[in-house]
């Protein structure tokens, strides 16, 4: 085997097992809410794993990420420990924010991850600022900022667009188009449902790609990061995906029919990538089961990590509503 | 050099224009970004100027996008810079609000204390110039309402001067909320002045018989009050809350213990206000200190009219104030 055929092999398998770490963690999640043991708002992420996986692989560490409400996946791919994304959404003190955020505000800002925004569009204006900030220090930085097809709608996504763009700021926008605003259809909450278009409205270069395909997503995006990287501005990257589970947990799914599920599930992303690296002897007979045994191992310990974690101290609840250092 | 030599005739515009330039110049991370404050030099005037002296990427004019460019300000705190954003008028903030409440106000308790957001917002506020109901509005009593934001309210020449410079070191978000009939405030004032605190309220006027607790636009129409009062020999206390959230309760106690009857003038609504939570507190910590109910002057609950006579009925005034301190002056208990 040529280094370069080790190089490929080595990164395929790291895309596949950082995406069933991911899957895997997210079905845990599933049967740990019906546990009771996580509460709240609980929004899965499988079948959109290609996109946290692709996507991360082409940032660099001090790039900063600003995502959303369905984010375990994204702050997985980043680097958080699945022993603190875990704790977190268990609400302990041990989790990435104490405990205080839950499954929609993981922060870790060592990595750079700034949320976990549950206003839909809310973190685009906050993407735009992040980046303003680089470009006024002359770093040659980029700030991916996550968003669903829904934020579309919402003033807050033209006005960042404009903003950006009008200011030429290191942004990458990243729409996670899973085809429905909660339960509402793409075709039922856009006049225009070419949402590159929309970006490019602004002038911003914008592609679509195959959410469902992880060496796309990571080629298109560590493109558009390139070009920003290289300080030309804002783009927009629509990757079309679909979510195989519902909303959230409260969810009963009534306006999706099963079929239109199940045809997507024909395009799952883990399986994409499996299927064609098994076709390129990339992926090898004893890999699939070595890769799910390691996930299950770090869940297994990511949820006894959780379970054994502690509960903020009652005293602390106003810690931080304000900071402890006050100017002089 | 006598004390009053060194002072200099100003107004509360040079007094926060003055102030944003020294922030400026003290500091590479501080920028400024709003609605027309480079080129047009800002809708009150308070920024004219400063485009020529720190060019365009320093002094940014943003687009009417008034939840884009507070939520940059947020994200560029985040990320270590120092952002003044200018929201031309307390109604237009309105547009922001999903950034200072669900954001600014939220992130660093959310994140656990990791996500501290050093921003201060500027916001121009109140009624008197006739602009009728959507320009007109005293809105920080609402911003008040929320916990993680810091609401201060220069009502002098010192704090327009001295409280924006302490806000830039604040690590936790803070609005200042200059009430716009103020800019033409005229006074003397030293130089060299410099940071105050955004603590604690401040004793304008002492006094004996009663309180005058206000804030803002309304100062100086208390203090117009107080010495009425004098002349009929009624020693009112002008007490300037100055900042809005945190409430400083200890300034506020104190002076009522010892006056023992309270008058609020807000030129907020009344109804689930800043006066009503004053109230509340000086009835829930001084109840047995008071010798009379405590009285509120604030605006008649209405959009505010544009006509001059319609808008001054609304408004708080003089005589409003000194009936309302009559009243409790002459409660015997």
């Amino acid at each position: 085997m040529t280094v370069e055929a080790t190089i490929t092999r080595s990164e395929t398998l790291e895309r596949l097992r950082t995406m069933l770490l991911i899957r895997r963690f997210e079905e845990a999640s599933a049967q740990l809410y019906t546990q009771g043991k996580i509460r709240g708002f609980l929004h899965l992420y499988v079948g959109e794993e290609a996109i946290a996986v692709g996507t991360m692989r082409s940032l660099r560490a001090e790039d900063s990420v600003v995502s959303h409400y369905r984010e375990h996946g994204h702050a997985l791919a980043r680097g958080l420990s699945a022993r603190s994304v875990m704790a977190e959404m268990f609400g302990k003190l041990q989790g990435c924010c104490r405990g205080r955020g839950g499954s929609m505000h993981l922060f870790d800002t060592s990595l750079k991850f700034y949320g976990g925004n549950a206003i839909v569009a809310g973190g685009l204006p906050v993407a735009v600022g992040i980046a303003l900030a680089d470009a006024l220090a002359r770093r040659p930085l980029v700030t991916a900022c996550l968003f669903g097809d829904g934020a579309v709608a919402e003033g807050e996504f033209h006005e960042s667009l404009n903003l950006a763009a009008l200011w030429k700021l290191p942004v990458l926008f990243l729409c996670e188009n899973n085809r429905y605003a909660m339960g509402t259809a793409l075709e039922r909450h856009q006049a225009q449902t070419d949402l590159a278009l929309k970006a490019r409205a602004y002038g911003m270069p914008a592609v679509s790609v195959d959410g469902m395909d992880v060496q796309a997503v990571e080629r298109e995006v560590g493109e558009a990061a390139a070009a920003v990287r290289a300080g030309g501005g804002p783009r927009f990257v629509e990757l079309q995906s679909y979510r195989f589970r519902a909303h959230s947990m409260y969810d009963p799914e009534l306006y999706r029919d099963r079929g239109e599920v199940e045809r997507w599930k024909q395009r799952d992303p883990i399986e994409t990538l499996a299927r064609r690296a098994t076709e390129a002897s990339l992926l090898q007979e004893g890999d699939r089961p070595r890769l799910e045994a390691e996930v299950a191992e770090v869940i297994r310990d990511a949820v006894a990590f959780a379970e054994e974690g502690t509960w903020e101290p009652v005293e602390e609840l106003t810690r931080f509503v304000y900071s402890d250092r006050r100017p002089s | 050099v006598s004390a009053v030599a060194a002072t200099a005739r100003t107004t509360y515009r040079e007094a926060v224009r003055t102030a944003i330039i020294e922030a400026m110049e003290r500091d590479p991370r501080v920028f400024l970004m709003g609605e027309d404050v480079g080129r047009y030099g800002g809708c009150y005037a308070v920024t004219r100027g400063l485009l020529e002296r720190f060019g365009p990427e320093r002094i940014r004019d943003t687009p009417l996008s008034e939840s884009a460019f507070v939520g940059a300000g947020i994200g560029a705190a985040i990320a270590g810079m120092r952002p003044i954003v200018e929201i031309m008028t307390v109604n237009f903030s309105l547009l922001a609000l999903d950034q200072i409440v669900n954001n600014a106000a939220t992130l660093l308790h959310m994140s656990g204390g990791q996500v501290n957001v050093p921003l201060v917002i500027r916001l121009a506020t109140g009624a008197g110039r006739q602009v009728a109901a959507q320009h007109s509005h005293s809105f920080e009593g609402w911003s008040a309402h929320v916990p993680g934001i810091r609401i201060v309210a220069p009502a002098t020449l010192e704090d327009a001067r001295g409280m924006l410079w302490t806000a830039l070191e604040d690590p936790d978000p803070v609005l200042i909320f200059e009430h716009a009939t103020l800019y033409n405030l005229e006074g003397d004032l030293a130089p060299e002045a410099g940071p105050v605190d955004i603590e604690r309220a401040a004793v304008r006027r002492p006094g004996r018989d009663v309180t005058l607790l206000t804030y803002g636009g309304m100062l100086r129409r208390s203090l117009e009050a107080a010495g009425a009062l004098s002349a009929e020999g009624i020693e009112a206390e002008v007490v300037d809350l100055r900042v809005l959230r945190p409430l400083d309760d200890r300034t506020v106690l104190a002076s009522v213990a010892r006056t023992r009857r309270a008058v609020i003038v807000d030129e907020g609504w009344r109804s689930g206000s800043l006066s009503a939570e004053l109230c509340a507190r000086i009835v829930e910590q001084a109840f047995y200190d008071l010798d009379a109910p405590v009285e509120r002057v604030c605006t008649a609950e209405v959009p505010m009219p544009y006509p001059h006579h319609l808008e001054q009925a609304a408004l708080p005034q003089v005589e409003g104030i000194v009936a309302a301190v009559r009243r409790t002056v002459g409660h015997r208990v």
